[in-house]
């Protein structure tokens, strides 16, 4: 299956799902912080916190979330030309004892998020650390898995999963590409994709 | 080579006698016995018997080249240079005599030492060795050495210089200049003054304010220069320049050539060929002094050679092991290897840019180095019948690529690795002994 | 980036690479924790063949917080007395696995020297050589300057909305003291004019190099005709060396008296600046000399904080040069 996988209003609807699903697991928007990871998680972030804020006109969007930079905390640096660092903005009142939500496009393999993990350890002691992502396309790698999830692709490993968002591309699409049909890609160890797959993350 | 091949009878033919007529040598016992355009063939008769035949077509032939200005080591840094070595890369540059500096270690300051110079050189046999003798005591700059003793020594002692040192004190010098009439000799100036180099790195200008250098400005050679032409026309001596490198020292050379002042002036072929430009990069290979200079200090010292206010090429021959090369550019020593390469870099900075022609090498390699030094009984002299068969032999066409480390030079300190040079010498005969004989030549002498 | 060893090697985006990644190094060192794992595994020699302690723990805090173990290598030796030859202490650094080396030392283009020899084969960070380079302190400087005056309220710099990912371009940035033998002036020469800012070097004729009118600056002779002449966004003041004011045929100026009345910053020259300008001192200060109390203890002083941007610079460098693959970008 390759093409479009998602469109916007499969995209809108997912987020919105996301952000109900959030406010019941936690019993409402108190102590919630989202924090996006660069670059399309950003956007992601905000849009769920503006969801949430419609449901609860108390939670204010802009200062509960913010961005988290896990470059300097990832495990495949040396295995890339340098990557240039994303910013880590965190809301003024910080992260002790919040409810973090990371927000993420794509899950894979795990790692992104386990690298997020620790960069949130360095940034403070929340309370708990929750995961949302719009995609879940499999082979994990870790031990690691979301709590709220879009929707779930399975994927072959040499499929290549594009996230589109308004914000960053001009549009609001999922895109799988590149497989080849009936590949399970299990067996494949090839390469190291990235989170998303994509191109530019 | 060279001590096996004793002199034997031998001709050269086809060979272009100072890059002009094609033409026979022939060669008895050491001595040129018959020189004639190859238009006439030689007769049976004229031909030694048991002579070697050299067919030369595409060589020069030029008069035995000889370096005024050559570091040997001996005694003292062996570990550099030796007679033994550095009279081997002379011959394979094409020199049958050089002049050895006398910044060994001791100093060549006195009769003992220079007679023990002259002696390893002559043991040797590769070039005739010639040392120079210092002008002061252990190259101090205050007391006179025994100049006389060195010349009426066995070496004959004729160039005096502090080189490496200049005589700085302008009363030293004055007596140095008036005192070496007694017998003739020169005072040799390495034009350098010390207030002005303290530290000094390299050449300084637009590249020494970049690199963060201290720099050894022109006019500390110049204004050397300037006082010495104007101290020897006071005392009515002569005097040479050793390794001018300015612009502004051609230009007062020039002056006091014309004044008739007694002056004469040597540049080395990294003079002629390489600017500071070299020094970024700061590799210690281009370290020397005096320091390299700019493109336009380059331009001057060929011009000036060409117009024969700058009299010679000599070498400045300064062989360093690699320790002290191989370091920071601050620790290294000043100076270069250059025996096997100058005659290349002429032809490429002189000759084959139309400067000069191979009759005018020949008198500005051999026959005026031969003069100031004043050898010019047994070297320089013209290759005609009745001299000494001190011969060179040149391939202008023998283009390569210079490798520091094929040198018959106990050090490796060439800048000039990967340059290539259109030409250089093939065989050198130092009184109708080979003293150097390219591949090509290989067992034709016994 | 391989190396980094000059200032002059760096384009423009090379130079703003670093400054913004400067900046988000230094937003992690406002954290409780401020150690990051990216460096962890790797190898840091200090390799002093001078003194500098300032220069040392500032690169050994900078690779510290990266996770990075760090070796402090203290080579002393001059010209005159000659320690370890640079040679062998490369090779033994190599047989070490050393990742990088910083290096300070006495001799210009010593970096440049180990870097290109093949003696050893990590990365080449110059901590200053000789009278050559000193590029983190450009670039801290540099760092500095950007983060007071490009994104500000007033200024020529105001027309943009933020620092990052923005040169210098509109600043002109004043020199004051010792050219001819500073490495901070010629890393900041080079740097400042390929970010595009105006340098006017501020100096006795006798303390600026010959050559100097191929440098793309200005040059005054007289802090009073700077100030009437230019409007400083930020003045540096050199460090003057006391063996410079030695007496007798070897000092540079007639007194520390003379050099203070002609070019010392205090508190009158200060106000005459522009009131955005902000006063920067390379440290070690010698004050009285080239800079007053009043003026280095100003609210316009960014001197202390040049020291603290000073990690954030060289974790930025420390990161380029080594968190990639290996001759990554």
């Amino acid at each position: 299956m390759t093409g479009t996988i998602l469109g916007a209003p499969d995209i809108s609807r997912a987020l919105t799902r996301i952000a109900h699903e959030i406010l019941e697991r936690n019993g409402g928007a108190d102590n919630l912080v989202l924090l996006g990871i660069p670059t399309r998680g950003l956007p992601l972030a905000h849009r769920l916190a503006a969801r949430i804020a419609e449901v609860e006109p108390s939670f204010d969007a802009d200062a509960r979330c913010g961005s988290l930079d896990i470059t300097m905390y990832r495990d495949d640096l040396a295995k890339h030309p340098t990557r240039n660092l994303g910013t880590t903005t965190l809301p003024s009142a910080g992260i002790d004892n919040a409810v973090v939500v990371l927000v993420d496009d794509v899950f894979h393999t795990g790692r992104t998020i386990r690298a997020a993990l620790d960069a949130v350890k360095d940034e403070g002691r929340p309370r708990g650390v929750q995961l949302a992502v719009l995609v879940d396309r499999g082979h994990r790698e870790l031990p690691i898995r979301a709590d709220f999830v879009g929707k779930n692709i399975p994927t072959a490993r040499t499929e290549r999963v594009s996230v589109l968002l308004t914000e960053t591309d001009g549009e609001d699409a999922v895109i799988l590409s590149g497989g080849k049909p009936g590949d399970s890609g299990d067996t494949s160890n090839s390469g190291h994709a990235s989170e998303n797959g994509g191109a530019t993350a | 080579m060279s001590p096996s091949h004793t002199a034997q009878s031998f001709v050269i033919e086809n060979a272009a006698l100072l890059g002009e007529a094609e033409s026979s040598i022939v060669v008895e016992n050491g001595q040129i016995t018959l020189v004639r355009g190859s238009e006439t063939p030689l007769t049976d008769a004229e031909i030694p018997d048991g002579a070697v035949r050299i067919d030369a077509s595409g060589l020069v032939a030029l008069p035995g080249l000889v370096d005024l200005h050559t570091h040997l080591r001996e005694p003292g840094r062996e570990d550099a240079e030796t007679i033994e070595s550095g009279s081997r890369s002379a011959a394979r540059g094409g020199f049958t005599a050089v002049l050895a500096m006398a910044n060994t270690t001791p100093t060549a300051d006195t009769a003992g030492v220079v007679e023990q110079v002259w002696s390893r050189g002559k043991e040797v046999g590769l070039v005739d060795v010639y040392p120079v003798g210092a002008v002061t005591v252990g190259l101090g700059g205050t007391q006179l050495s025994e100049m006389g003793a060195m010349a009426m020594s066995k070496a004959r002692v004729r160039v005096f210089s502090d080189d490496g040192k200049c005589v700085h004190d302008p009363v030293v010098m004055r007596r140095a200049l008036e005192y070496v009439k007694t017998f003739d000799g020169v005072v040799a100036q390495h034009a350098q003054d010390p207030r002005l180099t303290e530290g000094a790195q390299m050449h300084e200008g637009v590249v020494s304010a970049d690199l963060g250098l201290a720099g050894w400005p022109a006019v500390a050679e110049e204004s050397i220069i300037a006082r010495d032409v104007l101290l020897a026309k006071h005392v009515g001596s002569r005097v040479h320049i050793c390794h001018v490198s300015t612009a502004g020292s051609v230009k007062i050379l020039r002056w006091a050539k014309a004044e008739g002042i007694d002056v004469t002036a040597e540049v080395m072929p990294h003079h002629l060929l390489l600017t500071d430009e070299s020094v970024r990069g700061y590799d210690p290979r281009f370290k020397v002094n005096p320091p390299l200079r700019t493109q336009e200090d380059v331009d001057a010292v060929r011009e000036g050679l060409a117009d024969g206010t700058i009299d010679i090429v000599a070498t400045d021959h300064a062989p360093h092991p690699d320790e002290d090369k191989d370091c920071e550019w601050g620790s290294a020593a000043m100076g270069m290897i250059g025996l096997e390469t100058a005659l290349g870099i002429v032809q490429k900075t002189m000759v084959d840019t139309g400067r000069l022609s191979w009759a005018e090498v020949a008198n500005r390699m051999s026959a005026l180095p031969s003069r100031i030094g004043r050898i010019e009984a047994d070297h320089g002299r013209a290759v005609a019948e009745g001299e000494p068969a001190n011969i060179t032999l040149v391939d202008p066409d023998a283009a390569y690529t210079v490798d520091p480390a094929a040198t018959s030079s106990r050090s490796n300190n060439s800048p000039f690795g990967g340059v290539e040079l259109p030409g250089r010498a093939v065989a050198t005969f130092l009184r109708g002994t080979p003293t150097y004989l390219d591949s090509r030549f290989e067992g034709m002498f016994a | 980036m391989k190396h980094l060893l000059s200032t002059s090697d760096l384009s423009r985006e090379d130079a703003i690479r670093i400054l913004d990644t400067a900046e988000q190094m230094a937003a992690t060192q406002e954290r409780e924790i401020r150690k990051l794992p990216t460096l962890r595994g790797k190898t840091v020699v200090n390799l002093f063949f001078e003194d500098s302690t300032r220069t040392r723990i500032s690169f050994e805090a900078a690779a510290k917080r990266l996770s990075a173990d760090v070796i402090n290598f203290s080579a002393k030796g001059s010209s005159v007395s000659k320690g370890e030859s640079l040679k062998d202490t490369a090779l033994t650094l190599q047989a070490m696995g050393a990742d990088a080396v910083v290096i300070r030392h006495w001799a210009s283009g010593a970096a440049e020297r180990l870097a290109g020899s093949g003696w050893m084969h990590g990365a080449v960070l110059n901590a200053g050589d000789g009278t050559h380079q000193h590029p983190t302190q450009a670039l801290l400087d540099a760092y500095t300057m950007r983060k007071h005056l490009i994104g500000a309220a007033e200024g020529p710099g105001a027309h943009v909305e933020t620092a990052t990912g923005n040169d210098l371009a509109g600043l002109t940035i004043g020199l004051v003291g010792d050219v001819l033998h500073s490495r901070v002036a010629r890393s900041n020469v080079a740097l400042l004019n390929t970010l595009g800012a105006k340098v006017v070097l501020i100096s006795p004729p006798t303390l600026v190099p010959v050559g100097i009118e191929t440098w793309p600056v200005d040059v005054v002779h007289g802090l009073d005709a700077a100030l009437d002449k230019y409007d400083l966004d930020a003045i540096m003041m050199l460090r003057v060396q006391r063996e410079r004011m030695s007496g007798g045929g070897n000092s540079f100026f007639p007194s520390p008296q003379e050099y203070t009345r002609l070019f010392g910053l205090d508190g009158d020259r200060m106000r005459r600046l522009p009131d955005h300008a902000i006063v920067m001192h390379p440290g070690p200060m010698n004050r009285g000399l080239e800079i007053t109390a009043e003026a280095a203890d100003s609210p316009r002083s960014v001197i202390v904080e040049q020291v603290s941007n000073g990690v954030a610079v060289r974790m930025a460098s420390l990161y380029l040069l080594l968190a990639g693959e290996e001759g990554g970008a």
